[in-house]
């Protein structure tokens, strides 16, 4: 029991950081360019495969370094020749054309790689035991996640308060006009938010590909969840998104541990109607859980946890 | 009366459309899509209800189209079990009736907030549904979904409905009863605030109205018609998959009503019958279709926004004044540049289509616009290179003339 | 004559910040009452209090002697409260026309109804035409909000604030931007679309405020310093010092 309980929280909380390592490049961009970026899990698929294909040919180190590094380069394309011209549109067209372009990335994908699941493993210099408790062990690799995971956020945290760059973006995050004024180049800013946005997805990708499975669904599984993370915690707030990551990393993988079907649990006061139902175990649930903490959420606190910006 | 015949000519034109379309068109597969596109119609303007009239952008419109049909599939099986006898023409407004109930219950939740947070609650909403029918096999049948049969229904004036064209026939009168009762509902007080709501949701609560109950209201309505949309899709395939509520479903709806163009209240009309279309036609001859799509929805992100409807209008004023051959130089010298782009950009695709994914199974060897060519080859790449480059950098080039020729058209 | 509007202990803060300190204001049923101050004063966080988009902290607001504090705009719309905004807040892609007409539905009583063709509402029609009228939009029934002249968007901010007939009209800076001329016009549709209402209206113009109130109250770092008669409030020293800029015997 308490080898669950450990395993779960550990794996709850790994889980809870990948979706904060999306959410929080979701939430800067939002925040900046009030663009909800619909293709960030795209960005997210291609770290992966191009971090798989990469390290086919120069291994999985060259890949972390050059895979989120090809997609923050695709993402500040995007913003540049897509995302620019429709700032004018409104943001109906922006969120439209990410919306497309996530559809078309999964072609894409789909198209060069296939339909399958790659393989996309685990590099030897990590494949090995970090601990073991009871009689289950926990691989390094995971380890080596939430490390990758920590530094980028601490990185983050430099430099939005400690580098000029940092301060700008901070600045043009509630006042774009003003700094514009300023005399920086707004625009480019954004190319460039955008671009190291999209390059975080992509690392999170390259890190997560070989512990989840790779594939071309890898987008559409990942990316209702990360609106879900971003809405209950709260649209444009950074520390809305930790908490709702975790919360749902946490909850998604505390039920997914839980054999035990609603009939067990409730014993012999579950009613007789809506049969299939009580046979349901917590952990089949488990992939409904984000959706209905989201219509609670929303139901009792309709700005979200921390909500601070309207859309 | 001139003007209740200038009202109904348009209506007229539609019904003998439709009730002459399968005299064209008679084959088995040509009645199908027309029923198809029937139903498509249907679920595209109660999309556009949202969107269009609206300003509510949703992610998982296909949750009461899909719920729609599940009843409706259900109830059919219930009165076949039970010998009722309801003909089959009324279960389409089952379907509706289960789309509205659903609309009440979700749109309690959804339209608090307009905006972003409307899509997102809208996508997670569809998502929710869309998990669930894993859960409850009962009602969503799991991977194969829940058949019936519409010929054991009670017979309509003697029709069983077990042919195609009898299926037409209830899709298409259907169809013209939605299509009017939504035209309808666009012209009414109610009707006329929603397009406030989606001018200035601030402003409308000023005037007297709360933006919310608004929303609610055609949040309901939008439901009840896609329901319909669902019932009758439940009628036509006698199967309804857990599929038709999904996100890909969803998706499909909003790509048919942004292409036809959320402008105007007919261009879901043309979006739906166009894409219908092209989703039966292309899965034929290309692997690829699925991409040409998302292309070319991005294309009229960023070209076209008002989609067909809105280019067709912006040539409305010039048509009534008949000055449309002013634009035509400029439009003859355009069309082959863009022709040449559009065919250069599919053969890069249908030759990647073919290398990187059937290449090692079936060979190289293919067809491309009738010719036969090898994909492993270069000079199908460089022709198609070509094109495209070519086709683009001369479009760019005579763009000019086309915004000259629009200029020169004398103003309103 | 009663008290159309009366605001009690108005208090407003944002965190630490209070913006309304403390406002009392009483104004008569049929009066024309002007709120002037320098900017920042907090006029535009008194309109907001009053129009239920913002809800006080502490205090109430009175309209007809019924509590609206903490209402959403719409009720206090429909109890006879209706305002205008400074930065004009129309609906940018409908014809003037539609914009008078979104404005009548309410309080001719159609309110959500999806059975009525709109074409056939004679009522609708009847009082639409006559505010374009008032406001001297006719011939421009059918032109886009969006794409009229600066002034004629003002004008149609005001038809669309009175198209519902409400009895206590609030008018944010009406004339903010115009000159002499579209001053002028505009101070006499005021005069002439709230004759008989209560007019409550903010305003940086002194011809205008001078011009059009029957009393005047001054508003400095959110609390009223005064509320007398246009001609008392000119020789106010306090008001001339915080406001005016003019030493006294000036």
């Amino acid at each position: 029991m308490l080898q669950i309980v450990v395993f779960s929280t550990l794996n709850g909380i790994l889980y809870g950081m990948l979706l904060f390592m999306l959410a929080s490049g979701l939430t800067l961009v939002f925040s900046m360019m009030g663009v909800l970026n619909f293709a960030h899990a795209s960005f997210y698929m291609l770290g992966a495969y191009l971090g798989f294909e990469i390290s086919r040919h120069l291994g999985f180190w060259s890949g972390l370094i050059i895979a989120p590094l090809c997609v923050g380069g695709i993402g500040a394309l995007v913003e540049r020749f897509g995302l620019r011209q429709l700032h004018r549109l409104g943001h109906v067209s922006e969120l439209l054309f990410t919306f497309g372009l996530a559809f078309v990335i999964e072609e894409l994908v789909q198209m060069i790689w296939g339909k399958l699941p790659v393989n996309y493993n685990v590099p030897p210099s990590l494949d090995f035991v970090a601990f073991r408790l009871f009689d289950t062990t926990y691989p390094a690799y995971r380890m080596f996640m939430l490390l990758t995971a920590v530094a980028m956020f601490a990185a983050l945290l430099i430099v939005l308060t400690k580098t000029r760059i940092g301060l700008i973006i901070q600045a043009a995050l509630t006042h774009p006009d003003m700094v514009a004024m300023l005399g920086h180049n707004v625009p480019r800013l954004f190319m460039v938010v955008f671009g190291a946005g999209s390059a975080l997805a992509g690392l999170a990708g390259v890190i997560a590909g070989p512990a989840l499975v790779t594939q071309p669904s890898m987008a559409t599984l990942l990316g209702p969840i990360l609106f879900v993370v971003i809405v209950v915690g709260g649209l444009g707030s950074l520390t809305g998104a930790f908490v709702a990551s975790l919360i749902i990393g946490l909850v998604q993988t505390f039920a997914v541990a839980m054999n035990i079907s609603f009939s067990e649990l409730l014993g012999p006061i579950a009613p007789p109607l809506l049969g299939d139902l009580w046979q349901v175990t917590i952990a089949e649930l488990a992939p409904v859980i984000p959706y209905l903490l989201l219509v609670t959420v929303l139901i009792f606190r309709p700005t979200g946890l921390i909500g601070k910006r309207e859309s | 009366m001139t003007s209740s015949l200038r009202f109904l000519w348009p209506w007229l034109a539609l019904a003998m459309l439709f009730a002459g379309a399968p005299q064209i068109y008679s084959s088995g597969s040509a009645l199908t899509m027309m029923s198809v596109m029937g139903e498509m119609i249907i679920f595209a303007l109660s999309f556009n209800m949202l969107l269009g009239q609206t300003g509510l952008l949703s992610f998982g419109h296909a949750v009461y189209f899909g719920l729609g049909g599940f009843v409706a599939i259900h109830a059919m099986n219930a009165l076949i079990r039970a010998k009722v006898g309801v003909p089959v023409v009324v279960i389409p407004l089952v379907g509706g009736a289960a789309g509205l109930a659903f609309g009440v219950l979700f749109g309690l939740i959804s339209t608090r907030r307009a905006g972003l947070v409307f899509s997102m609650i809208s996508l997670g909403l569809g998502e929710l549904v869309s998990s669930s029918s894993f859960i409850l096999r009962s009602f969503f049948g799991g991977e194969e979904g829940i058949t019936t049969n519409r010929t054991k229904l009670a017979p309509f004036f003697g029709h069983k409905f077990g042919s195609q064209i009898e299926v037409y026939y209830l899709v298409a009168v259907w169809c013209f009863f939605c299509i009017a009762a939504m035209y309808a509902l666009t012209r009414t007080p109610f009707g006329r605030m929603c397009n406030a709501v989606r001018e200035n949701g601030e402003r409308v609560e000023y005037v007297g109205y709360s933006a919310q109950t608004i929303r609610f209201i055609a949040f309901s309505f939008s439901a009840f018609f896609a329901g319909i949309a669902g019932g009758l899709t439940a009628v036509n395939f006698e199967i309804m998959n857990a599929q038709q509520l999904g996100a890909q479903q969803s998706g499909l709806v909003l790509l048919m009503s942004y292409i036809g163009g959320i402008g105007h209240f007919a261009g879901p009309i043309l979006g739906a019958i166009l894409i219908t279309f092209l989703q039966i036609t292309l899965s034929d001859v290309t692997n690829a279709w699925q991409l040409y799509f998302g292309l070319l929805f991005i294309g009229f992100v960023l070209f076209a926004p008002g989609g067909l409807a809105g280019w067709l209008m912006l040539h409305r004023d010039a048509a009534l004044k008949r000055e449309l051959w002013r634009l035509a130089p400029a439009y003859g010298m355009v069309a082959p540049a863009l022709a040449a782009s559009f065919a250069g950009a599919v053969m890069l695709i249908e030759l990647a289509e073919r290398q990187l994914a059937l290449a090692r199974s079936e060979g190289s060897a293919m067809r491309l616009f009738g010719f036969e060519v090898d994909a492993a080859s270069m000079g199908p790449w460089l022709m198609g290179l070509v094109l495209f480059c070519g086709g683009v950098g001369l479009t760019w080039l005579v763009w000019p003339k086309v915004t000259g020729a629009w200029g020169s058209l004398t103003s309103a | 004559m009663g008290v159309a509007l009366a605001l009690i202990d108005l208090n407003k803060s944002f965190g630490l910040t209070q913006i309304i300190r403390g406002v009392s204001l009483q104004v008569a049923a049929g009066e024309r009452h002007a709120i002037i101050g320098p900017n920042g004063a907090g006029k535009s966080t008194l309109f907001h209090l009053i129009s239920g988009r913002l809800a006080p902290t502490s205090g109430e607001v009175r309209l007809n002697g019924e509590r609206i504090d903490g209402l959403p705009p719409f009720e206090i719309y429909r109890r006879g409260l209706s305002r205008s905004f400074q930065i004009t807040n129309i609906f940018p892609r409908m014809s003037v026309y539609e914009n008078l007409r979104c404005a009548t539905l309410w309080s001719l009583g159609h309110k959500y109804a999806f059975w009525t063709p709109l074409d056939r509402l004679r009522d609708v029609r009847e009082r639409t035409d006559w505010l374009m009228e008032c406001i001297g939009l006719t011939a421009r029934r059918d032109v886009q909000a969006a794409v009229l002249t600066y002034a004629e968007q003002r004008a149609l901010e005001i038809g669309v604030t009175i198209g519902g007939g409400a009895n206590v009209v609030m008018l944010d800076e009406p004339t903010a931007g115009m000159n002499a001329g579209e001053s002028e016009q505009a101070v006499a549709l005021i005069r002439q679309v709230t004759e008989g209402k209560t007019l409550v209206m903010v305003e940086h113009d002194m011809d205008v405020v001078f011009n059009l109130a029957d009393r005047i109250s001054v508003l400095v770092y959110g609390r009223v310093i005064a509320t007398d008669t246009p001609a008392r409030i000119r020789e106010n020293d306090e008001v001339r010092e915080a406001y005016l800029g003019q030493a006294s015997g000036a």
